[in-house]
């Protein structure tokens, strides 16, 4: 099949397999993630090329075309894609990109299933080795959940869906159904010697229903740790395709990130307290139950203020901790925060942001919607660096955050989120809290903060209160 | 925790060739698929946890890209030569499916490491 060494094209694999564990390793600091970028490329450049010199004698004009046409035209879609998403909205796009990373495992396990003989995936009788089989039903499988499992993903954070969970009737009993079926078909293809394709097409079938039925149960506020669990799927398809195609580049890369997902995936759960289980079998995070909360809670008194006091508490400060949350991208303010910052660091303030785990859609969205704001990244502290912090400052200005900051998350047991981790900032000396309206967060959660003595409501577009204490500072 | 790793190398070293008579030629490749996957959990977990939290947007998107190093194996398939007349439609199949998987993955690397640098970029310190 070819005249490239085989050795040698093993040995490049491995290379641009380090490649890529540098381009992960770089990101341990902003300073060396930009060349761990470049050596990711340069280690993807290394894997085509050795794959382009491996299928060098078999390639006649109408597959160079082929090819040609979909890495070009894929590069054209990606890079509009990358360039046009707005940092808001790198959720969807990393939901997108996982859609198609599974639907790229998904494509090739089916074309190997078309034409074994290429990987070797036949036995000395003509026939599919029974493992093989198997290992390309995984494959198939893996990659098929991922893709109509990021699909949903990406129509609720895109707002194409409602973010509420949609619970199916006895679904947990519907999914088992659908798995034990899938069980069933992968028997039935081993037994026709992989001969019949509906049997194979039936498996992809209903692995694209699975998808669907596993995500769509799950609630708006869940989304950060769906997301870093389909990642995390994706590799792992590309480590199933690996192991059917007996390539160690695949097996290693596709093991990377399926790692980095579960990882990103358990500290998202952990930001949360919510265990993996209650999450992947959903229904947390309606609207259900916020309306009669809200309504007990606005006939407590609490303290308002306007964007001049806020401006004022400020100026006197020594200290001051910023607690963004997602409603302040949603409102696009964090050009405008950063504005604020600039004018009281000219006050002689001492500023700092505190970012909880689950602060934006996604792992670490807070940190680059900030770093789009050009807000330094040595100002910006995660939370167990922070919380110490905030008995010693005088102002905590949240804005456009809830939950996290919810002090019931410690003291009441008898909340949804208790025992997630908080942000402390009902310890510093006052709190202002900038928000739209006494509502409850996204998961529906009633927060006594915003009646305490120390604390001062800012009720306004997050936005708009921000212009306001610029202009009165 | 480095340790561990260098344990785990040692231990399947040694134990490989000891197993077999005539060393590594005898082991199964599947067995060496193992092996290396195994190995690649460890790595990967170390070195995910080595991330910065502050990053992991960046390394979703990143590893959105190197993902789809499944390039490497649809750019196989698309590249399929029928054995005979007779699997013409067979070998069709296989080169389509290629394709799209070829424009799938390459999406995802252009996209993904665009989107990577472009956050990369922001990122910047506090002047001194």
């Amino acid at each position: 099949m070819t005249n490239a060494n085989i050795n040698i094209v093993v040995l490049l694999y491995a290379a641009s397999a380090v490649l890529f564990i540098y381009s992960i390793r770089g990101l341990a600091s902003p300073e060396t993630a930009v060349n761990g970028n470049r050596l990711g490329i340069l280690g993807m450049f290394v894997a085509i090329a050795t794959t382009v010199w491996i299928v060098a004698p078999n390639l006649e004009l109408v597959t160079v075309a082929l090819i040609l046409a979909g890495l070009i035209l894929g590069g054209l879609v990606g890079g509009l894609m990358a360039t046009r998403a707005p940092m808001t909205k790198m959720p969807q796009l990393v939901g997108a990109f996982n859609a198609l990373g599974g639907g790229a495992s998904l494509l090739v396990a089916a074309a190997a299933f078309y034409a074994p003989a290429g990987f070797d995936l036949l036995a000395d009788n003509g026939n599919f080795r029974t493992r093989s089989l198997i290992e390309l039903c995984v494959s198939g499988f893996l990659g098929a959940v991922t893709v109509s499992g990021s699909a949903i993903a990406f129509a609720k954070l895109n707002g194409n869906m409602s973010g509420n969970p949609i619970l199916i009737p006895m679904r947990h009993i519907l999914n088992l159904a659908i798995f034990i079926g899938i069980i069933v078909l992968v028997g039935l293809l081993v037994a026709s010697a992989g001969q019949s394709e509906w049997v194979f097409w039936s498996i992809v079938a209903l692995s694209l229903l699975l998808g669907f039925t596993l995500i769509i149960p799950i609630g708006g506020a869940d989304m950060p740790v769906i997301i870093s669990v389909l990642n995390s799927y994706s590799g792992w398809a590309a480590t199933a395709l690996g192991f059917t195609l007996g390539n160690l580049g695949l097996i290693i890369t596709g093991t990377l990130v399926g790692s980095s997902g579960a990882i990103l995936s358990y500290i998202m759960c952990k930001g949360m307290n919510r265990s993996f289980f209650s999450v992947v079998l959903g229904g947390f995070g309606g609207d259900v139950a916020e309306d009669a909360i809200t309504k007990v809670a606005q006939s407590r008194p609490f303290k308002r203020g306007a964007a001049d006091d806020a401006a004022f508490i400020m100026k006197n400060a020594s200290k001051v901790i910023i607690v963004p949350g997602y409603g302040m991208a949603v409102a696009q303010a964090q050009h405008v925060l950063k504005e604020m910052t600039e004018k009281l660091k000219d006050a002689g303030v001492e500023i700092s942001f505190a970012i909880h785990p689950v602060a934006g859609r996604m792992p670490g969205h807070m940190n680059v919607l900030l770093a789009e704001a050009q807000v330094p990244y040595d100002e910006v502290f995660e939370l167990e660096d922070i919380n110490p912090e905030f008995a010693a400052a005088d102002v905590a200005f949240v804005i456009g955050a809830n939950d996290v900051t919810n002090p019931a998350a410690k003291t009441d047991s008898s909340s949804p989120i208790f025992g997630m981790p908080v942000l402390d900032v009902e310890k510093a000396g006052v709190v202002l809290f900038v928000k739209r309206s006494l509502g409850s967060g996204y998961a529906g959660i009633d927060n006594d903060l915003f009646f305490k003595e120390n604390t001062m409501m800012l009720l306004s577009d997050a936005k708009e209160m921000v212009e306001n204490i610029v202009k009165a500072l | 925790m480095k340790s561990l790793i260098l344990l785990l190398i040692s231990v399947f070293s040694i134990a490989l060739p000891a197993s077999a008579t005539n060393s590594l030629a005898s082991v199964d490749p599947t067995v060496f698929l193992i092996v290396v996957f195994v190995l690649a959990v460890f790595v990967g977990y170390f070195v995910v946890w080595s991330v910065t939290p502050a990053l992991h947007t960046p390394l979703m998107s990143v590893t959105n890209a190197i993902s789809a190093i499944t390039i490497v194996a649809a750019v196989i398939v698309a590249a399929t030569l029928p054995d005979s007349e007779s699997v013409m439609r067979e070998t069709w199949t296989a080169r389509g499916l290629g394709t799209v998987a070829v424009f799938f993955a390459s999406v995802n690397i252009f996209g993904g490491f665009l989107v990577t640098r472009r956050m990369l970029a922001m990122y910047r310190k506090k002047p001194s």
